[in-house]
């Protein structure tokens, strides 16, 4: 059985510049381990996406980088997570800091139930920005990152809640951009999405990757060979841990895989 | 792992929480200090004779015996009247109630009735069963009126008790054939049991301490003896705590907290009862 | 849903028709006894209403409704009786008042530490000491006041006597604090997670998300947690009646001796001839009192049921 996946070859190939990199990372719940010795680069300014079968720890994988795990109790963290060569677990690392520079988009779109215009502002406020022209110039410059501007830019002060699905999602996109974050990692974002929602947030994480490194847990192949430079599969081991089978630029994963569980799954053969 | 913060905005957090932790202090720690105060202020006046004399000397001397057994009558009484009326209200809410604007207004009333003062109680149960119905100023009336104010807490015990109860059950026990109150009867009630129970104790420790009503309803601060039928006059721990603190000059320190012991552990050991059986029936059913 | 009556076609076989005639009528016994426990707190809400209005409204007979309610002179027993509640009426606006501003602030706040910040180990000691103090009776905080917190409020204010609305009002707003925190406690972990989350990784502190995403987004079962504490201030009875000092002069200052609605019938209450004109109007204020708590709770109703439909999903 072959499947044929449309991967983009006018992408230029990811530059050799690493942004993040885990190395040996094992994570823990209690007792359970979650992820095991996954070591891998993400290239700055490209799109990597994270795929393999659901409950093998994408989203546990992906959340590692802004140390979104610390919620969970019980969560444990060995190895070394780094961005731009600083190990993110280190005790004198501002989580708080982190997070502004590690901006994340969650699964569901989840704006909070206020404004269009406070939803955007909230990370620029909690960051100390107060002067509301300034504000103002930042809500128009990240809903137009975000491709949102001229659909909302006359109902800012409507609730966010009203807006589509979709728009909803992208106004969680511009309140990650108002943060001026460096790092985008994105949680299975289209996954309440219909398709052509889903597309708009594509085209629009191509064009954001000029800018930004762009980590993407995704159940959707398609997706992630639409969208992808670099790919990582992971998959559960006898015991549920998660681990890296295989890592390496998207195009090559998709039409020659090295491993032979890698070509299994994207045959869909499992999972 | 903490969520820390450096710098100016650590110290707000910092500072912030602190105050939270101060309103907790606020909240916990003066309980802890009545309960221990009234412990050791009280412990003194407790003595064998204490809890089974009559009292003598307008309260003075004596004991506070029939003050005890008038409390566990009201607290037996206001079950009698509020617990099975309460459990077939929840029944009824549960098993058979539609979502119309009837049972809307049930759950409303419900809800209302327990925001109802205790001194309204009071007069309600003075005009209606001291005067209207002739039971006089009795063990009878003052039962009946804080079953009326314990009802809303019977109710909603109750409910909660009998909506928790899985579906399957109520399902495995149609497709047999029960009838419709059979499997309520024979199913349903018994897993709701525990459930049900904590509410009753609760409402019972609530009319233990409930003054205002009967204060309304014509509890006596002296009677020499028990009273003989439901129609007596009795007396009642809270009011005599009242009576003997604010209206009995030259009352002993020691024998006004020696009662207030003895009111709150009747009325904390029933309370502690209800919730040592709500963690039970969890943990039983989380299976642990 | 389940089904009225559901019985199996299997029954015929081997139950007599008369036999299943019995159990369908008992069936139906049952059910109509069951409705009419249901409708029983209905019934005994508008019993309330309609008793308190029976024994109370005849007093405007004797005396009109605006001077009822305006006039400051309580004067049962004189030749001729006037009747005048508002002393009553302000002593229990400061009461609630005073008790309130004291309970809120402490108590969202306790419920804000427990809900999202308290280790859960902490929290699961210091609920059932909440719990506690919601069951400690109100005639012993009464007592509590009277001994130990009146003497103290007499010597730290330099009053003639501690027994004034402000002790009250501290004792009332200890009182209240359990059902405050409690529903405010529910209402903060209504909010969703995802909303955290989303506060977290936009690099607020944790502070910053209690601060700006929980309580605005529990604000209006906070609301309802507040008027639910404002209601049992309104209502409580013994505390007042024993320390708030029970005089019959409008109070102008909260350090004053008074004497709100509660305890003026409670006080009242023993002396009136049954049925006379004293019986009346304590009749009347307590159907004024139950009015205003009926309020309270409606609203607070009202304000939880919008709660239920934002921050949480």
């Amino acid at each position: 059985m072959s499947v044929n996946y449309e991967v983009l070859s006018n992408r230029a190939a990811p530059t050799s510049e690493t942004k993040l990199k885990t190395e040996k990372v094992n994570l823990f719940y209690g007792t359970f381990q979650a992820l095991r010795n996954i070591s891998l680069d993400v290239p700055k300014q490209a799109i990597t996406a994270i795929i393999g079968p659901s409950g093998c720890g994408k989203s546990s994988f992906l959340r590692l980088f802004n140390r979104m795990n610390d919620l969970i109790i019980g969560a444990r963290v060995a190895g070394a997570v780094e961005i731009d060569d600083i190990d993110i677990y280190d005790k004198d690392v501002d989580v708080v800091e982190l997070r502004k520079r590690v901006g994340m988009v969650f699964q569901k779109p989840n704006p909070f139930p206020m404004s269009v215009f406070e939803n955007v502002v909230f990370g620029p406020r909690r960051h100390g920005k107060t002067n509301r022209h300034e504000l103002a110039g930042i809500v128009e410059q990240s809903l137009r990152q975000a491709a949102l501007w001229d659909e909302v830019k006359d109902k800012l002060g409507q609730s966010a809640l009203a807006l589509s699905g979709g728009q909803q999602q992208r106004l969680c996109i511009a309140r990650v951009l108002a943060v001026e974050p460096e790092v985008i990692l994105m949680d299975e974002p289209c996954s309440a999405l219909d398709p052509i929602a889903t597309l708009r947030i594509e085209d629009l994480m191509r064009n954001l990757s000029d800018d930004y490194t762009i980590v993407i847990v995704t159940h959707n192949m398609q997706q992630a060979a639409r969208v992808s430079d670099m790919a990582a599969f992971l998959m559960m081991e006898e015991d549920r841990a998660g681990t890296l089978v295989e890592y390496g630029p998207t195009s090559q994963l998709f039409t020659n895989p090295k491993d032979k569980r890698t070509e299994d799954y994207i045959t869909g053969r499992f999972g | 792992m903490a969520v820390t913060a450096i710098g100016k905005r650590g110290l707000t957090q910092r500072t912030a929480f602190s105050l939270l932790v101060l309103a907790t202090a606020i909240v916990t720690i003066p309980v802890l200090f009545i309960i221990v105060y009234i412990i050791v202020n009280g412990a003194g006046a407790i003595s064998w004779e204490f809890l089974i004399q009559p009292p003598s000397q307008a309260g003075k001397a004596g004991g506070i015996f029939p003050a005890i057994v008038g409390t566990l009558y009201l607290m037996l009484g206001a079950l009698i009247f509020s617990l099975p009326v309460g459990v077939l209200a929840g029944i009824y809410l549960t098993e058979y109630a539609r979502d119309n604007w009837l049972t809307r207004l049930i759950n409303m009333a419900i809800l209302n009735l327990a925001g109802v003062p205790s001194i309204v109680y009071g007069l309600f149960g003075l005009g209606l069963f001291v005067m209207a119905m002739h039971f006089g100023m009795s063990l009878l009336a003052a039962s009946l009126t804080l079953a009326c104010q314990a009802l809303a807490m019977t109710i909603t015990t109750s409910r909660e008790a009998i909506i928790a109860v899985p579906r399957e059950y109520r399902e495995g026990s149609l497709a047999i054939g029960a009838t419709k109150w059979q499997t309520i009867r024979h199913v349903v009630l018994p897993q709701a049991l525990p459930g049900i129970i904590t509410g009753a104790i609760l409402a019972m420790s609530r009319a233990a301490g409930e003054t205002a009503p009967i204060l309304v309803v014509g509890a006596a601060f002296i009677l020499p003896g028990l009273p003989g039928s439901p129609f007596d006059q009795f007396m009642a721990l809270p009011y005599h705590l009242y009576t003997a603190a604010a209206h009995v000059p030259g009352m002993p320190k020691v024998t006004v907290w020696g009662i207030a012991l003895v009111l709150l552990a009747v009325v904390l050991s029933f309370n502690s009862l209800a919730i040592f059986i709500r963690i039970r029936v969890r943990q039983r059913r989380f299976g642990l | 849903m389940l089904q009225r009556g559901a019985s199996p076609a299997t029954a015929d076989s081997g139950l007599s028709m008369s036999l299943r005639r019995r159990w369908r009528l008992r069936e139906k016994t049952i059910e109509s006894w069951i409705f009419l426990n249901g409708l029983l707190a209905v019934v005994v809400l508008l019993g309330v209403l309609i008793l308190l209005m029976r024994e109370g409204l005849p007093v405007f007979l004797y005396t009109s409704p605006l001077k009822f309610l305006f006039g400051t002179r309580w004067y049962p027993v004189s030749e001729p009786p006037t009747f005048g509640m508002l002393t009553f009426f302000a002593a229990t606006l400061w009461v609630t008042l005073i008790s309130t501003a004291i309970a809120v602030p402490v108590g969202v706040g306790c419920a804000a530490y427990l809900a999202e910040v308290a280790p859960s180990k902490l929290r699961e000691t210091v609920k059932p000491v909440v719990e506690l103090l919601a069951g400690i009776p109100s005639v012993v905080m009464g007592l509590i006041g009277l001994l130990l917190l009146s003497p103290l409020v007499q010597s730290i204010f330099n009053l003639n006597t501690g027994l004034s609305g402000l002790t009250a009002a501290i004792m009332l707003s200890m009182m209240s604090l359990p059902i405050i925190v409690s529903v405010s406690e529910d209402a903060l972990r209504a909010v969703s997670n995802e909303f955290r989350e989303a506060s977290y990784a936009l690099g607020a502190t944790k502070w910053e998300t209690v601060r700006h995403v929980c309580i605005p987004g529990a604000l209006s079962g906070i609301a309802a947690a507040i008027m639910l504490g404002v209601g049992r201030a309104i209502g409580e009875t013994m505390t007042v009646l024993m320390v708030a000092g029970g005089a019959l002069a409008v109070p102008l200052s909260p350090t004053e001796p008074m004497m709100p609605m509660t305890a003026a019938i409670a006080s009242g209450i023993g002396n009136a001839v049954r049925g006379g004109l004293q019986y009346q109007a304590l009749f009347a204020i307590g159907l004024i009192l139950f009015l205003m708590t009926l309020s309270v709770n409606l609203i607070a109703d009202r304000v939880l049921e919008r709660q239920k439909r934002k921050f949480a999903r």
